[in-house]
């Protein structure tokens, strides 16, 4: 971790480690898992994994670069939006203007790229702040969707298509084969953020915007490239919401950006930039995915869920400042070690 | 950040409790009794409230639990969670009004290979998706009551004027053409003088009420195939010189029609029965689910309150004539 926090190193090695936000989100996602296996019955059915998975899909491909965006300070609130006009695209090129789907999708994930350009360029060049400029593309690019397809919706994709987002990697497993690819995304992404020297600078410009540019980031190039990267991987979304449904919906995934952002900022990363792991995240997302399935399980209503989710949101970021606190206490109560 | 042994050791038993429950084998639940899914378009509905009033007193009937569950808006992805949970719950029944009639039919079919027996009702998806359609109306059965509402009405002779939503509103085309038959078959001494279109806008059709009473002074009364246009005709009637002179009927909601019908602008609209609909729909999915019956054309079931009921072709269930509303019947219903 990159954090400049000298305070956290004089803790023991044990505990800085056990009391990480991401330990404590694999933690709570372990002990839901285990309570649900116990205590909601039928949430041991084969089916329920599966379906977890196909779930969360895209909630786990957008959360990859998002958390990124995040990373360096910034947000991108028009994700769901361009799941929206990705799925309208895949369904209007492919029905309308009788393209091949495979022409469709790749066109689809190109706008999705120049969608995540034009928040990029605003934001990185042009210096605006990042919340105002996606709150206008969300409803710019959501506008652009239900304008192309209106209040209809084309549900005629190819039944070999619609299978491929649906089939499991072993017949009768529970294991849904685009994990696959998510999993190759996640490593890439991985390997980005944690192991290369772009994802330092990522790490630096969310630090702090001035001593990036003297370690010589391209605080620009790194910020615009993440905006395209993330418009790309949300398209990419679009199609397989569009896939997994059968339907491309003006509509579709509407208000989904406010599930991966929670996702995200339950997974540890500071809104505020500088701080966080990508498997924080994932968890984060596979902890919504699981409480949903547990409490739709239970006969629980979208409200309730959505309830507990925003719940457990809330108390993971009060926890963490108020965790500092107690932890600079008991820091200020022992005798000083040399910093 | 790096990896390091303790979350390596947190995220093995993540690991190894997804494993426990890839593995978790057979179903240990559902089974205490048959358990019924009743997922309409969306919660929070009255009309489906009303639907969900009859599911449960059918269920009562046969001993069977019903579980309302739905999404917080009427779209078909929405619903699709809603429809793998009843096949992870092995549900003996899905009872769903469908938000898109192929969208979720991939769904449908994976609840049905899990043992779940799929019934449409109100809003039906294609015929292959499901076991059975409940079909709240059909499009005779809507014409023939408003023209023999509006006979009744005004006595069986005079002018007559049909306020419809838009000009290619397919529903409503079709129940006209059909109405426009059934009265040149059987009431020569009515004449319908004008079709005049609100474009289901409140303020439109309450317009074009006036414009049709302005053009037609003798007009004696008024059809209103669409829920927004009666709402607004009745609107405009009720503080008009012509209220209890000029009859109005239709397709209207109760708690739409209700001050008019007690104010004495409207005297019978129809529309269907939601309750009705909800108890015909589980016992329709109980004959399945016992396996009385199979779904195909000429099979029969018996209800308790509405009698028996055929299997239609391709698989479709009519609930029956359009239901009257009117001053006795109207304090019974709350949508």
């Amino acid at each position: 971790m990159t954090s400049l926090n000298f305070r956290a190193h004089a803790r023991p090695a044990w505990r800085r480690l056990l009391f990480t936000r991401e330990a404590a989100v694999i933690a709570i996602l372990a002990a839901v898992l285990l309570y649900a296996n116990l205590a909601v019955s039928n949430f041991d059915s084969p089916l329920t994994m599966y379906y977890l998975f196909l779930d969360v899909t895209p909630l786990l491909l957008i959360a990859l670069p998002l958390t990124m965006v995040i990373v360096t300070g910034e947000i991108d609130l028009s994700v769901a939006s361009v799941v929206g006009l990705s799925s309208v695209l895949v369904g209007v090129l492919y029905a309308h203007a009788g393209m091949p789907m495979w022409t469709a999708a790749l066109t689809a994930i190109a706008v999705g790229a120049v969608c995540g350009s034009l928040n990029g360029f605003l934001v990185a060049y042009v210096g605006l702040p990042s919340l105002a400029v996606t709150i206008g593309t969300l409803a710019l690019y959501r506008g652009v969707a239900i304008g192309l397809l209106g209040t209809e919706a084309v549900t005629d994709f190819p039944e070999t298509w619609t299978d491929l987002a649906k089939t499991r990697i072993v017949e009768g497993g529970s294991l849904p084969l685009v994990l696959v690819p998510i999993a190759v995304l996640a490593a890439a992404t991985a390997w980005l953020l944690h192991f290369s020297p772009f994802g330092r600078g990522v790490y630096e410009v969310g630090l702090g915007r001035e001593a990036a540019h003297f370690t010589g980031v391209n605080v620009e190039r790194t910020k615009f490239l993440l905006f395209v990267l993330t418009g790309a991987v949300s398209a990419l979304a679009g199609v397989y919401f569009t896939l997994r449904y059968g339907s491309a919906r003006g509509d579709n995934a509407y208000g989904l950006e406010l599930q991966v952002i929670a996702a995200v900022l339950l997974g540890g990363v500071s809104i505020f930039g500088g701080r966080g792991a990508l498997h924080g995240p994932i968890a984060g997302v596979l902890l919504i995915g699981a409480v949903s399935s547990a409490m739709r399980l239970e006969g629980q209503t979208v409200n309730a869920i959505n309830i507990v989710i925003g719940v457990l949101l809330v108390a993971s970021v009060v926890a963490t400042p108020v965790l500092n606190r107690v932890a600079a206490e008991r820091a200020a109560r022992k005798p000083k070690r040399k910093e | 950040m790096r990896l390091n042994k303790k979350s390596i050791a947190v995220a093995a038993t993540v690991v190894v409790s997804l494993g426990l429950t890839a593995c978790g084998g057979a179903d240990d639940g559902g089974d205490d009794g048959t358990a019924f899914t009743f997922l309409p378009k969306n919660l929070g509905n009255p009309y489906f409230d009303t639907s969900e009033v009859g599911a449960q007193s059918a269920a009562e009937e046969l001993g069977v639990t019903v579980t309302q569950v739905g999404p917080d808006a009427a779209s078909p992805e929405a619903q699709v969670p809603f429809i793998n949970t009843a096949a992870q719950q092995g549900a003996d029944a899905l009872i769903i009004s469908a938000n898109d009639p192929s969208a979720i039919c991939g769904a449908l079919e994976e609840a049905s290979d899990a043992g779940t027996a799929i019934v449409t009702f109100d809003s039906d998806t294609d015929p292959e998706c499901r076991d059975l359609f409940v079909s709240q109306a059909d499009a005779a059965g809507i014409a023939k009551v408003q023209v023999e509402m509006i006979a009744e009405q005004i006595g069986g002779a005079g002018q007559i004027a049909i306020l419809s939503a838009s000009a290619n509103a397919t529903n409503q085309n079709a129940w006209i053409e059909l109405m426009q038959t059934e009265l040149e078959a059987n009431y020569p001494d009515i004449e319908l003088v004008d079709t005049v279109y609100g474009d289901d806008d409140d303020q439109k059709s309450f317009d074009q009420t006036a414009a049709l009473l302005q053009s037609y002074p003798e007009l004696k009364g008024i059809v209103s195939p669409t829920t927004v246009g009666i709402a607004a005709a009745a609107r405009y009637l009720s503080t008009s010189a012509s209220k209890g002179e000029v009859a109005l009927t239709g397709l209207g909601t109760p708690n739409q029609m209700r001050e008019y019908v007690t104010d004495g602008t409207v005297t019978e609209f129809a529309l269907w029965n939601p309750d009705d609909l909800g108890y015909l729909a589980v016992h329709a999915a109980a004959a399945l689910a016992n396996g009385d019956i199979e779904g195909d054309e000429g099979d029969t079931f018996t209800t308790e309150r509405l009698g028996e009921y055929t299997v239609g072709p391709d698989g479709v269930v009519l609930l029956g004539e359009p239901f009257r509303f009117n001053a006795d019947n109207i304090g019974d219903f709350d949508f």
